[in-house]
């Protein structure tokens, strides 16, 4: 490897995959950032129904309207703030970003198998984002019709107005593009490039959870890459795949075969966020015990049996399309069954904390957190999974509550965890820990009442995307609860500048990090910082398993690398 | 960058390239499989579905069935001919392999033309067919929809192939390929192929059933 890359080569059409993981990492951050953002404003809106958005939320955006969030603006917020935290915040820092640094590392090999298709993977997903913010700048606005698109809303005819939608589904499918490049390579690189004595079960719990991921990636973005290009054809070509009734002229498609294709890779799509981080969660949780994982094995079976189980549990978010009972049964009782591999590790985990001795440094917290947030959101799960709960559920704050603790919560907290880990390997320094402890109490209390709130909005029947709440009689009463709801929701945004401001003053300013601060057995902290392109002067051999804490045949330390063979440890 | 012998020997002596090409397909499957099922459902639900050779020309894409077997044909020659290291029999059946294909490509955007074009006695099919006008668009009905998408997705799997076929026959005239290095020639014909095997699929369903 020449030193000398040009700058281009080195920051900018990077072949390293840890330059590329960087990349996705500010992508996603950016994402995150302005998706929240317009989280605030949906709940402004929710809670001062009308009322001019003050200044401290950029009131002056919408001058146009007297500073009111009009009904279209409202339905352009929710579907673009849905859409952007998903496919743009979460999907890039936990697999574009933690899929690209952690894996070549922890399984030892020097890079991803296939490095220029990582590039392009990349850039992908850049031109997807160019995409997606042009369609702010068109005369109607974005996309509208939720980040689930339903026709008829999101065709031309019947539909929504504009071109918002059009400018969506292609920018959504060129993500999917990156995304599948980004699985082929992920999975191959997992089967194919482990270092020498690195099995499967010695494989860290984090590699498990993003290759599981990544299969899933791969098999279900195919299917909802065919439903785009309908859907696109439908508003381009004047096909009428998903145009049903009055409006469809000779025949007519079927709305719901579109409902159909999206929740086959919909609900996968769910646990592709939180796989990697079940992994993170389980391998920092052995870390910060000094104990190994609980079960080890029986977590990377629980979270296989999980993944076959996911492919066949789509109905459950269709309950109310007026589905035979016997089918609806049917997909109740699957997506049931999830929870015992689910309750499984869940145990797992809290087996790993007992009796071991816990070390409360700032990526723990996180991790502990996400164990909570996930309990409730994993448990509210079964509400929505019951027919007879979801038909009176379905579509209210109830779900919105629910689906935050799980995709949002716990993914969030999951990525904070895996920022604060791997930042010292990333950044060669530390974060601040007491700005990180602030931030976690910050976050960890309005973020719970926040969405806790939300679930009880719903269970009081407020539904979900209505634009004025305070229309409805019976939610009048509630509209106090929406007002607490909106400051926490300004508290929890406001809190989320300390973490950037220590993320991006400690890059600077931090402390250097030592080579392996956590006391980590895995390969990536074996190597110094700056990990060159290549990683490994030499391959390592691989002799224990990622986990071997406390090893009593381990004399002196409490951890020993994957790469030394413990006999001769210590 | 070359890695050191990974521990894993899964999937046995498939090279690298090899697998991740497998699982393209796999996945490229996944995407054909969705448009098939969904035109297949469609169809069903339809309250009437025009009789395939009312106004499709069958004869004409059985000949183009016919002469994309025949290039699965040249490949599996090329493929042997570099595993012998006869460089020529390579560049001459990549050669006939491409020409298969941009045939393929010419008769189907003729018979697109002919439909989008539009005649009287294509007028007298679609009414036939209790469609109006006198030209077969993609909003043509159901019909029209399952046609072209099914087709021009398909097409445009063609039309890459010939790409890269085009690629490894550029660097095969340099001889860049031989008895001890084929692994591109196969890899792409991997993919020729299977773009073979779903035009076989949606031959049967979208212009014999
Ligand atoms: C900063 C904290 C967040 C707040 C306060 C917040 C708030 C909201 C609100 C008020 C809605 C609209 C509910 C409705 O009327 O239907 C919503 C929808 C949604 N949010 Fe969030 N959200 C936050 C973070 C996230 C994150 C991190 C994700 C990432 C997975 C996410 C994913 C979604 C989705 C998918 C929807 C549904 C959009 C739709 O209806 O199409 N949110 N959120
Ligand atoms: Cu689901």
């Amino acid at each position: 490897m020449s030193e000398h890359q040009s700058v281009w080569r080195k920051y900018i059409f990077s072949l390293d995959h840890k330059m590329i993981g960087k990349q996705y990492l500010f992508l996603g951050i950016f994402f995150l950032l302005f998706g929240g953002f317009q989280a605030l404003l949906i709940r402004w809106q929710l809670a001062y129904p009308e009322q001019p958005v003050p200044w401290w939320l950029l009131g002056f955006l919408f001058k146009g309207s007297g500073g009111i969030i009009d009904p279209d603006m409202y339905n352009q917020l929710f579907t673009m703030h849905g859409t952007i935290m998903i496919f743009w915040a979460i999907t890039p820092i936990l697999i574009g970003a933690f899929g690209n640094y952690v894996i070549p590392l922890q399984i030892g090999a020097r890079d991803m198998a296939f490095p220029t298709l990582n590039m392009l993977s990349f850039w992908t997903m850049f031109l997807a984002s160019i995409v997606l913010l042009a369609s702010y700048f068109l005369p109607d606005g974005t996309a509208a019709g939720g980040w689930t698109s339903y026709p008829p809303l999101s065709l031309e005819e019947g539909g929504i107005p504009g071109h918002g939608q059009t400018y969506w589904t292609l920018a959504l499918t060129l993500a999917g593009t990156s995304t599948m490049m980004g699985a082929i390579n992920y999975v191959i690189t997992v089967i194919r490039m482990r270092a020498p004595g690195m099995t499967y079960f010695k494989m860290p719990l984090s590699v498990w959870g993003l290759w599981l991921t990544s299969i899933l990636n791969a098999i279900f973005v195919p299917v909802i890459a065919a439903g785009l290009i309908m859907l696109l054809l439908d508003r381009l070509l004047g096909t009428q795949f998903f145009l049903a009734g009055r409006l469809a002229a000779g025949g007519g498609g079927d709305p719901l075969l579109y409902q159909h294709v999206f929740w086959i890779f919909g609900h996968p799509e769910v646990y592709i966020l939180i796989l990697p981080v079940w992994g993170i969660v389980s391998e920092l949780l052995s870390v910060f015990s000094r104990k190994p994982a609980f079960g080890y094995k029986v977590t990377a079976i629980c979270m296989c049996t999980i993944v076959v189980l996911s492919s066949i549990v789509w109905g459950h978010h269709m309950y109310t399309t007026g589905m035979s009972p016997l089918l609806g049964k049917s997909f109740m009782f699957l997506t049931l069954l999830i929870s015992i591999p689910s309750s499984i590790f869940f145990f797992n985990w809290l087996l790993t904390l007992w009796k071991g001795s816990l070390h409360f440094k700032t990526p723990m917290l996180y991790t502990m957190a996400v164990i909570w947030v996930f309990a409730i959101g994993g448990l509210t799960g079964l509400y929505n999974a019951t027919v007879t709960a979801d038909i009176y559920l379905h579509d209210t704050m109830f779900v919105v509550g629910h689906f935050h603790y799980t995709m949002a919560a716990s993914v969030l907290f999951g990525g904070y965890a895996a920022i604060s880990y791997w930042y010292p390997k990333m950044f060669g320094r530390m974060m601040n820990p007491l700005m990180n402890r602030i931030h976690f109490w910050g976050t960890f209390i309005s973020l719970n009442l926040v969405f806790f709130n939300m679930m009880v909005l719903g269970y009081a029947g407020h539904h979900r995307r209505i634009y004025n709440p305070a229309e409805y009689d019976f939610i009048k009463p509630l509209m106090g609860l929406n007002e607490f709801i909106t400051y926490a929701a300004i508290v929890l945004g406001a809190f989320q500048f300390i973490y950037l401001f220590n993320f991006t003053w400690s890059m600077f300013k931090g402390p250097i990090a030592e080579k392996n601060p956590w006391k980590s057995n895995t390969l990536e902290w074996t190597v110094d910082y700056p990990v060159p392109h290549g990683n490994f002067a030499e391959i390592p051999q691989v002799y224990n398993g990622p986990n071997e804490y406390s090893n009593p045949k381990v004399k002196g330390q409490d951890w020993v690398p994957q790469s030394v063979q413990i006999e001769s440890a210590g | 960058m070359n890695q050191t012998l990974a521990a894993g020997k899964s999937f046995g002596t498939a090279t690298t390239g090899k697998l991740a090409m497998w699982l393209f397909l796999v996945m490229d499957a996944l995407t054909f499989i969705t448009i098939l099922i969904g035109g297949i459902a469609l169809r069903n639900a339809a309250p009437s579905w025009p009789q395939a050779d009312v106004i499709l020309n069958v004869p004409l894409t059985a000949f183009n069935t016919f002469l994309l077997i025949c290039t699965s044909f040249t490949m599996v020659m090329a493929l042997n001919g570099v595993q012998r290291n006869d460089q020529k029999s390579l560049v001459k059946y990549l050669g006939l392999t491409i020409l298969g294909g941009v045939v393929f490509l010419g008769i189907q955007v003729y018979e697109y033309y002919h439909f989008i074009a539009g005649n009287e006695s294509l007028g007298a099919a679609l009414s036939a067919s209790g469609f109006s006008g006198d030209k077969f668009l993609p909003s043509t009905g159901m019909y029209g929809a399952v046609f072209y998408t099914t087709t021009s997705f398909h097409g445009l799997h063609v039309l890459s192939g010939v790409i890269y076929l085009f690629v490894i026959f550029l660097q095969a005239k340099n001889g860049i390929y031989g008895s001890d290095n084929f692994d591109r020639v196969e890899i792409a014909g991997l993919f020729w192929h299977f773009v073979d095997l779903i035009w076989i699929l949606v031959f049967t369903i979208i212009y014999l059933l």
